[in-house]
Formats: structure tokens, C-alpha cells, sequence
């Protein structure tokens, strides 16, 4: 055991602490060269993180750069930095921490270049653009070690394969570099860990004690869950009493939409004037930031919020972590409620609160998963050959380089480990020339190869560019919103350009919690003015509908092969039973389809449990088949577990539907044209440098010299069918929001067995799906009363009305609008 | 033909879902802003390969228009080419063809503001013309009357059941005509733009591209 310095025990002596056992055992395997630490949030990880460096540094003999933090966010570099200076000053070590991240000042920027701290803090992308410079090699001589926080946030993203393709380039100028990964509980460390190291050398993982298990329970209420819908109203009285019995609460949602209905209704409940807050990623920064900072205070009770609070900031005193609809991953519902509660040894307590009836299976099924300690998630692919294009031209950007090298370097990447050479080639040829079939760049091309083999930029000036374009992120189009005022009217966030496309002066949305009514769009900025009087008639924001894991997919049917279940509420459990009693329930390993009359229409339920994105291509792709078969489909609606289609003729025998090969060239034909597959084009095109990032400055100046990239995937689609950027484009479609991937596991699973029942009428798991239908985005008094009948006559015809109590007529909190 | 016929400056005349305009009496096609070598030029300046098949594609839907109209006089209303040197150095293939499209023809090259010099290609090179009642120049010009021009690449937005459709646009008015882009890497200016709003009056009117050539109010 390596013993820590007088200094440092003086220290933790002083403050009353004794050093934790895993900060020990970082401490002890300081000189390892890859090690990742699995600790709970509060425990401790930071610090455990840097001691070593600290104990390093403490002697004061080192010059320059020793230690580069990585974090995802801009904000908790600025929380660390505020973090790691407490002990520094208080143990009066002569170590300089500085954050560089987007919002440093430029002269600060470029004095750190020159001399740089001991302790650099900063994000993928500006370690990204700092290895871009002629100058890295002078600046990261001598680093010794590098850090990298919540890098379970970042594997999961391009961010983290551009962070490690940069790690790549820093080992080979520091052969000695020791690399540290700070990370939440995942289901696969292993796979992390990987991604750490420098492939193939071994990282070992450290596992801090998780502490004691959380509480997690499912909300119970008086009124039953509705059939259908997202935004949990019913809820609204019993999570008031929760947030009155606790200190501070998080009532974390899926979507932002469901945020801002649910914070608007929940205000239109709260009698007592309970400070509640909300925060979601389309919110002004300085209206995040002042919620923020009311949170720190302890000035909130409550804080509706998304997956923008999701990362590590130390937000206080939270005691209850709700999550509204079911949390459709496990292992992101514990890093959820690990907000809460940030006392090492105390249990986090949580609430499930279903949204609608099916959810209730779902959340007691994640309920059992979390007590078996099984989380979930897929597996991430091989590497993206986007960031490798563009790590080519960031290489490009600081230097003449050697292709062989760089392919090495970049094969020690463990994501990008399995890439071939010939990839690499294409990766390269595309930076080079764009890797048409028609050589048309010679005089041109980008990079050009020297006579004595180096690759280097053609026009210097170009590197200039590339870094302006540096990230993987991409900003999707958005708008700022103002109140109109004379002039500078508050900023209140933004929404998406295609929404406010469709606003017309008049129409009334909801956004940071405020009904607003659209007045006009000037200089880019939409304008709005306050107006409660109204019902808001439309709101959207951009934001990830996750799709439910496959694990969890999985345990929903094996609940379903129970005799009975008391573990379910009685109105969840009757009509679980009802299903069986008239149709069957969905059984592993096989392929339930129903198919019945109904609206005059040949009704065909398909139960995949592919996941929504992969139920909605399957839909897409049966729809297709359907018409080719003269089946007559004439629409779809998909869920996460099924997918409804209607149409003039009834599916009599379903097998020939489901080859999967015919499905696979159905794909092909069908993704062609398809708009998921433009958008996906553009994001790869982005990040692979062949077109610039649409500047807000460049969008305000509407210069009509620029042109959709659209258009550039019909030119390519059609005169290059083979080009390496429709084949990435294919790929990330595929397993994205195409979602693939979920389809074949399906067809694996069952294997062509199929259970295909006749009924003559809706059967209650069918019957939610079609309230799924359209999209309300905001469902005001007539249309939930519309709703309610339909779901009542639908209930009716399914023969379950007289089980379940109707929701109440009088209510008893104000209904909002 | 897929076409909107209408009259302009008491000259009956045709907008083509193409963004071609077609004079019936005088068998003449009039397209504007081609940014031919677009994609030669963007490499020159910039280093950024865009995938180089433009010029053929333009030059195909071009050839599709001559042939289905059979016209005999072509006037290409400036930006023909992206720049002097894009001109110059395009490939042999796509200078032949434009030469096989000539044959026969009457063709006049308006200068533009990228091609504000003398080419290569056969035919007449003029700042401007004026053929019947109608004047073809490439900027519209203030105070001109019975005037067809292109430069702004205008497009223009209806907003449908829930969904906004955005094309390419002639926009007219009782005093000038302004074509669309034609050329493939050409992106659009919104009718809504403070310049297209003062160059043409109130009455103004615009015709959708496409398929359908749709006309409507020129959105503000």
C-alpha cells in the first residue's frame, strides 16, 4: 500500500475524512496504464481520480502539463476545477488548474498553449482541436496521465470515439501515458474498459463499494393509469404529496414535450405554491442556469427535468428521484435515481410512475430488474469511419503524416481495433479527393501525398477550417424563442426550426413552463408574447423517444407466461388475464399476430417487441410487403412492444410477410429515399468535413449560394451509388433510427414461429393501440374527453369496460387549460 | 408538359416544373443560373470535394427540356457558369455536350455576375436582350418595365395541412419576372426576403416549381 504524504493525511485528518478504500487502491495502482473506476455517484470519484496526480505534483518538480481531465460537459469541468481547488489552496500545493472549453477567453486560450497548466480540464471536442495545432507535441510533452469523467456518457456517443482516437495521437507522443476512466455503474464494464486502453494492452477495472441498494417502488393511486398517452395527468395529486413529504425532488421525463405538459399541469395544481423548477436541454442557458443555481440553495422543492440533468453535477440535497413513464432501460433508471441522495451510505429512494397501462407491466418489470442487479444495453458497433475522417483531416490539420503510422495509431483505438486497412484507405482517399468513382479533384484534392510518402494539406489555409468544423455533435436547426419587446425581449430557449416553420401569428405553445403565443419570426428569432388565456394547441420539441432495451423487452414476456400476477395492480393484472381468456399472450421465442375486423376496416397486430424505432421500420417495411402482396394496408401506428396495420383485406397466412430476406431488400429500396436517411447523411457528411456546419451567421444571412445536402445525397445516390458516404449513412441508419438490428434479432428469436389468431374483434392488449393513433401532441379538456369515449367504446368492444373503473368525472385538482 | 401558362407584359409565356421558361410563339427556353464547374470551383476555393456529377445532371434535365419543347432559340440567363475558370476547365465530356445541345440552335449567354466575361462556347455573349416586348438581363434593374431576370435563385413556401412545402419559384408581378435557379448545386432565397419584398410590388405573384407547377400569392 502506498502511503499518502504527511500533507495529504493531515489533510483528511483535518476534515474529519478517512480516505475511501477505492481512493486507496487508485492511489496504490497509480502507475497502471489503463484503469477504470466503477463508483457510485457521491462516492468520491473525483478525487479518487486525481490523487495520484496531486501526491505527484505535491513535490513540486514538475514542469508543464501532467494531468488532462476530459468531461462531457462544459459545466462540471467548471464544477471540478471549483472542486479540485478547495484542497489545493487549503494544503497550499504549488499546482496550477486551469478549464479550457469552448467558452475561454481566446487569449487565455493561446497562453495556455505556450504554458500550460499543470492540471488542464477540458471536453473532447477542444482536446480535439488542441491536437490540431502544429504545436501539440511541444504543449502535451511530459503529460503523464489523463483522466476521463462519466465516461459511461461518453462511450456511448461519437464523442467518446473521437476523445479515444485523440488519446491514440497523445500516446504516441507520450509513450508513457496513463489513462484513467471515472464511471457510473454500467452493465458492461468490460466493454468500457476497451474502449480505454490502448488496444490490445489490458485496463483493469476497479470497483468502489456501490453502497446499500436503492429503494425504487412503483407509485401507486386511486385512479388507474389510462390506456394509452404519455403525460401520466392522473399522477399529478399523488406526486404533489410525494414532493410535499421530501426536501427536493427530480421528476425526470422521456421527452421534453412530456416535461413542459407535465410542469404546466403540475402548476396548475399546486394550491400550496410549492417552488417547483423546470429544466430540459431546449431552455434558455441563463433560465438552466438561474434553476441551476436555485437548486444548489436548496431554494426548490422540485425540479421537472429530462436527460439534460442526467450527468454528475452535484445538485445538492436530493432526497426522491420520480421518473414519469416507464424508464425503457434499466441501467439509465440507476444512473437516474444515483442523482439522488448524494450521502455516500444512504439508500437513494425512487418512485416509478407508469403513464399508461402497459407501462405498468413495463415498470414492474424493470422494477425486478433492478433488483436482480441486471442492467441492459447493446452493444456498441465498431467504430465510426465519420470520426475517422475527420480524425484524418484533425491529423491532417497539425501536420504532415505518415498513412502507415496513422493506421496504426488509429487500430490501437480500441472501437476501431477490427478496422481493415482497406477501410483506412477509403477513409483517407475520401479526405483526399471525396473518393468518387469519377476522379475529377487531381488538381484539387484536399490532402496530397509528397514524394517522399508524408500526406499533408494541399492549401495550408484549410486547416483553419477543419478545426471550425471540429465535434461530432450536431446542432439540429434550432431557433431562439424572445418575448417581443421593444428591443432585447428575455430570452426564453429554443425550439426546432422545422415547429416554428409551421406556427402561424396566433397559435399559442408551451415552453420553460409559459403558455406563449407565436407573433411573428424576425432576424431568425421567433417572437412571442405572454398568453395564459389560451389552451396551448401544439407543442414539440426535438427530443430522443428511447426505445425500450431488449432486456427489458424480454422480461415484460416472460411476466406475461405467470399463471397470475399479484405483483401487479388488480386493474393490470384483470386485463392481462382478459387478453389470455380471448386471445393469447405474447410467449417467448414466438411471433404473436392478431388480426380482426374493426372501423370497417382488416385490423393486423404484429406483437415484435422490437423497440418503437424498430416496430415503426417494421411497419414501414409489412406496409410495403402488404401492397406488393395486394394486401391493400392503408396505414400503421407503432409502439415499443407492436405494430397495428390497417387495410381493405385480411392477412390470412403471415408467414410469407415475415421473410426476413424480402424484408432485408424491401430496406434497401425503401431506406433509399427515405427522409431518417437524409438526416443521417447530413450528420455523417458533417462530421466527415464534406460539408461545413451551418453557422447560425451563415443561416441569418440566407445566402442563397447555399444549398441543402439533400440534394447532395439524390446527386450521390444517383450517379455514386457505391460512394464511402452512403455506405456510412446506411450503416448508422441501420442501427440507429432505423433500427435494424432489432428487426433480425426479432426474426432470430422466432424463428418462423408464428402464432397467428382470427378474432373477431379488438382484444384488450390491441385495444391501447388505437388511441396510439394521430398525433395530439397536447390534449386539451375536448380532446381528452374524446378520448375518453373512444377509449371507453373501445374497451367496450373488447369486452373489458365493466373491469375497470372509469376515471373519475368530477376531478379533483383543476385540469389544466 | 407540365406547365403553368400565364401572361406577362401581355406576352403569353409557360413556367416549366423544371424552372425553365418556355415562349411558345417564339420557341424560345429560358433557364438562369446554371452554376455549371460548381462543383470545380468550391474545390479550388475551399478544398471541399462535393461530389462532382452537377453539371451532368443539369445538363441532362436541360436536354430533357430542348427535346420536349423543340426549341430553336435558348437564352441562358447568366451564372451559366460558377465562375470564369469553372468555365474553362470543364471536363471534355460536358463541353461536348453542351455542344451537341447547341447544334441548330440559336443560344445567347447573358453575362452574370460569376460569368461576367467572354466563354468559350459557341453562341452570343450579350449583357443583355430584348426580344419582342420581353428584356432579358441577369440582375433585375431598377425602374425597368417588361423585364426577365434570374441572380436571386427566389424560392417560396406554402404552408399545407401541417406541413410546409418549399420550392424553387418564379416570381412575377406587373414589371419584371424572376426565374428560379436551375442549375442542381443552387440553393433558394425565401420570397420572404426584404430584398425580394421591395423588388416586387404587392400583387405579386409566385409560381411554385415541380411536378405540378403551382401559382399563389408571393409569400411575404
Amino acid at each position: 500500500m502506498r502511503a499518502l504524504p504527511d500533507i495529504f493525511a493531515h489533510w483528511f485528518a483535518e476534515k474529519g475524512w478517512a480516505i475511501h478504500p477505492h481512493q486507496q487502491a487508485m492511489l496504490d495502482r497509480a502507475d497502471a496504464a489503463a484503469l477504470l473506476l466503477i463508483a457510485p455517484t457521491g462516492g468520491g470519484k473525483t478525487l479518487a481520480g486525481f490523487l495520484p496526480t496531486l501526491v505527484d505534483l505535491a513535490e513540486g518538480s514538475h514542469d508543464g502539463l501532467h494531468t488532462l481531465y476530459i468531461s462531457p460537459l462544459k459545466a462540471l469541468a467548471a464544477d471540478i476545477k471549483r472542486n479540485l481547488t478547495t484542497p489545493v489552496t487549503e494544503m497550499g500545493l504549488p499546482i496550477r488548474i486551469e478549464d479550457r472549453t469552448g467558452d475561454t477567453p481566446a487569449s487565455r486560450k493561446k497562453r495556455q498553449r505556450a504554458d500550460p497548466p499543470h492540471i488542464l480540464l477540458t471536453t473532447p471536442e477542444s482536446l480535439a482541436l488542441l491536437a490540431s495545432y502544429e504545436d501539440a507535441p511541444r504543449m502535451f510533452k511530459g503529460l503523464k496521465r489523463v483522466v476521463v469523467d462519466e465516461i459511461h456518457a461518453l462511450a456511448e456517443s461519437k464523442r467518446g470515439d473521437q476523445l479515444m482516437l485523440a488519446l491514440g495521437r497523445l500516446q504516441r507522443l507520450c509513450p508513457d501515458l496513463r489513462r484513467v476512466g471515472l464511471s457510473a455503474t454500467v452493465e458492461d464494464p468490460a466493454a468500457i474498459a476497451q474502449q480505454l486502453a490502448r488496444h490490445p494492452d489490458a485496463c483493469d477495472i476497479l470497483r468502489a463499494d456501490p453502497g446499500p441498494a436503492p429503494d425504487i417502488s412503483m407509485l401507486t393511486t386511486h385512479e388507474a393509469p389510462p390506456w394509452s398517452g404519455g403525460n401520466a395527468a392522473y399522477a399529478i395529486p399523488a406526486v404533489l404529496e410525494e414532493v410535499r413529504k421530501h426536501k427536493t425532488t427530480l421528476i425526470f421525463h422521456n421527452t421534453r414535450a412530456q416535461a413542459e405538459i407535465f410542469f404546466h399541469n403540475l402548476w396548475l395544481a399546486n394550491d400550496d405554491g410549492l417552488p417547483i423548477g423546470i429544466h430540459h436541454g431546449s431552455l434558455d442557458r441563463q433560465q438552466r442556469e438561474r434553476v441551476e443555481g436555485a437548486m444548489v440553495r436548496g431554494e426548490l422543492r422540485a425540479i421537472v427535468c429530462t436527460g439534460s440533468l442526467d450527468l454528475g453535477i452535484d445538485w445538492g440535497d436530493v432526497d426522491l428521484v420520480i421518473q414519469i413513464g416507464a424508464p425503457k432501460n434499466v441501467k439509465r433508471l440507476i444512473q437516474r435515481i444515483g442523482r439522488a441522495n448524494h450521502r455516500y451510505n444512504a439508500p437513494s429512494k425512487a418512485l416509478l410512475v407508469p403513464a399508461n397501462r402497459f407501462e405498468v407491466v413495463e415498470c414492474v418489470a424493470a422494477l425486478e430488474a433492478v433488483r436482480a442487479g441486471e442492467l441492459d444495453g447493446d452493444p456498441r458497433g465498431s467504430g465510426p469511419r465519420d470520426v475517422l475522417c475527420q480524425h484524418i483531416l484533425i491529423t491532417a490539420a497539425a501536420g504532415p503524416f505518415e498513412a502507415d503510422a496513422l493506421f496504426h495509431e488509429v487500430t490501437s483505438v480500441g472501437a476501431y481495433a477490427a478496422l481493415i486497412r482497406a477501410e483506412f484507405d477509403a477513409c483517407l482517399d475520401f479526405c483526399a479527393t471525396g473518393g468518387y468513382a469519377l476522379r475529377a479533384y487531381d488538381q484539387w484534392q484536399r490532402l496530397q501525398q509528397r514524394p517522399d510518402g508524408l500526406w499533408q494539406l494541399r492549401d495550408p489555409r484549410a486547416a483553419q477550417k477543419i478545426r471550425m468544423n471540429i465535434g461530432t455533435i450536431q446542432d439540429t436547426d434550432t431557433l431562439k424563442v424572445r418575448l417581443r419587446r421593444n428591443r432585447g425581449g428575455k430570452p426564453l430557449g429554443e425550439i426546432e426550426e422545422g415547429f416554428a416553420a409551421s406556427l402561424t401569428p396566433g397559435d399559442t405553445f408551451l415552453i420553460g413552463g409559459q403558455i406563449v403565443r407565436y407573433e411573428g419570426l424576425r432576424e431568425m428569432t421567433v417572437e412571442v408574447s405572454r398568453n395564459a388565456a389560451k389552451k396551448p394547441k401544439v407543442a414539440t420539441f426535438m427530443g430522443t423517444k428511447f426505445a425500450t432495451s431488449t432486456q427489458l423487452s424480454a422480461r415484460v414476456i416472460e411476466m406475461f407466461q405467470q399463471a397470475e400476477w399479484p405483483e401487479l395492480p388488480a386493474h393490470t393484472a384483470e386485463w392481462l388475464a382478459l387478453q389470455r381468456e380471448v386471445s393469447q399472450l405474447p410467449k417467448p421465442g414466438r411471433l404473436l399476430i392478431e388480426s380482426f375486423p374493426h372501423d370497417g376496416r382488416e385490423q393486423t397486430v404484429i406483437y415484435g417487441f422490437a423497440g418503437r424505432n424498430g416496430q415503426q421500420t417494421l411497419g414501414l417495411l409489412l406496409t410495403k410487403r402488404m401492397e406488393e402482396m395486394g394486401l391493400n394496408p392503408m396505414g400503421f401506428v407503432a409502439t415499443d412492444y407492436a405494430t397495428l396495420i390497417w387495410g381493405l383485406d385480411p392477412v390470412e397466412t403471415p408467414a410469407p410477410l415475415f421473410d426476413l430476406d424480402a424484408l432485408q431488400d424491401g430496406l434497401e429500396t425503401w431506406l433509399a429515399g427515405n427522409a431518417v436517411m437524409k438526416r443521417t447523411f447530413r450528420a455523417s457528411a458533417t462530421i466527415a468535413g464534406l460539408i461545413q456546419r451551418n453557422t447560425p451567421s451563415a443561416r441569418k444571412s440566407g445566402r442563397q449560394a447555399t444549398f441543402s445536402s439533400d440534394i447532395l445525397y439524390d446527386t450521390l445516390q444517383k450517379y455514386d451509388p457505391g460512394h464511402l458516404l452512403l455506405d456510412i449513412t446506411r450503416e448508422e441508419a441501420l442501427r440507429g433510427l432505423v433500427d435494424f438490428g432489432r428487426i433480425e434479432e426479432m426474426a432470430e428469436r422466432v424463428a418462423g414461429r408464428i402464432d397467428h389468431l382470427k378474432l373477431t374483434r379488438v382484444t384488450p392488449l390491441a385495444a391501447p393501440m388505437f388511441l396510439e393513433m394521430g398525433r395530439v401532441p397536447v390534449k386539451g379538456a375536448a380532446e381528452e374527453r374524446l378520448l375518453a369515449e373512444e377509449a371507453a367504446r373501445l374497451m367496450e368492444s373488447a369486452g373489458i369496460a365493466d373491469i375497470t373503473p372509469q376515471p373519475s368525472n368530477t376531478p379533483r385538482w383543476r385540469v389544466g387549460y | 408538359m407540365n406547365c403553368h401558362p400565364f401572361t406577362f407584359a401581355g406576352t403569353a409565356i409557360k413556367a416549366l416544373g423544371s424552372g425553365a421558361l418556355w415562349w411558345p410563339e417564339n420557341e424560345m427556353l429560358c433557364v438562369s443560373d446554371l452554376h455549371l464547374g460548381k462543383s470545380e470551383r468550391v474545390a479550388r476555393r475551399s478544398g471541399q470535394s462535393l461530389p462532382p456529377y452537377e453539371t451532368r445532371d443539369t445538363l441532362a434535365r436541360l436536354a430533357a427540356d430542348l427535346d420536349q419543347t423543340g426549341a430553336r432559340i435558348v437564352i441562358c440567363l447568366g451564372d451559366s457558369f460558377d465562375d470564369l475558370m469553372a468555365a474553362a476547365t470543364l471536363p471534355e465530356a460536358e463541353r461536348l455536350w453542351i455542344a451537341r445541345l447547341q447544334a441548330g440552335r440559336r443560344w445567347i449567354w447573358i453575362e452574370g455576375n460569376h460569368d461576367p466575361g467572354p466563354i468559350e462556347f459557341g453562341g452570343e455573349h450579350l449583357q443583355d436582350i430584348t426580344l419582342g416586348a420581353l428584356t432579358f438581363r441577369h440582375i433585375a434593374a431598377p425602374g425597368c418595365t417588361a423585364e426577365v431576370s434570374g441572380h436571386y435563385h427566389p424560392k417560396a413556401a406554402i404552408q399545407t395541412r401541417g406541413r410546409r412545402i418549399s420550392r424553387p419559384a418564379f416570381l412575377y408581378d406587373d414589371d419584371r419576372l424572376i426565374l428560379p435557379a436551375y442549375g442542381t448545386y443552387t440553393g433558394g432565397l425565401r420570397s420572404h426576403s426584404d430584398v425580394l419584398g421591395h423588388l416586387l410590388g404587392p400583387k405579386a405573384l409566385a409560381i411554385l416549381t415541380g411536378p405540378v407547377p403551382t401559382c399563389v400569392p408571393m409569400p411575404r
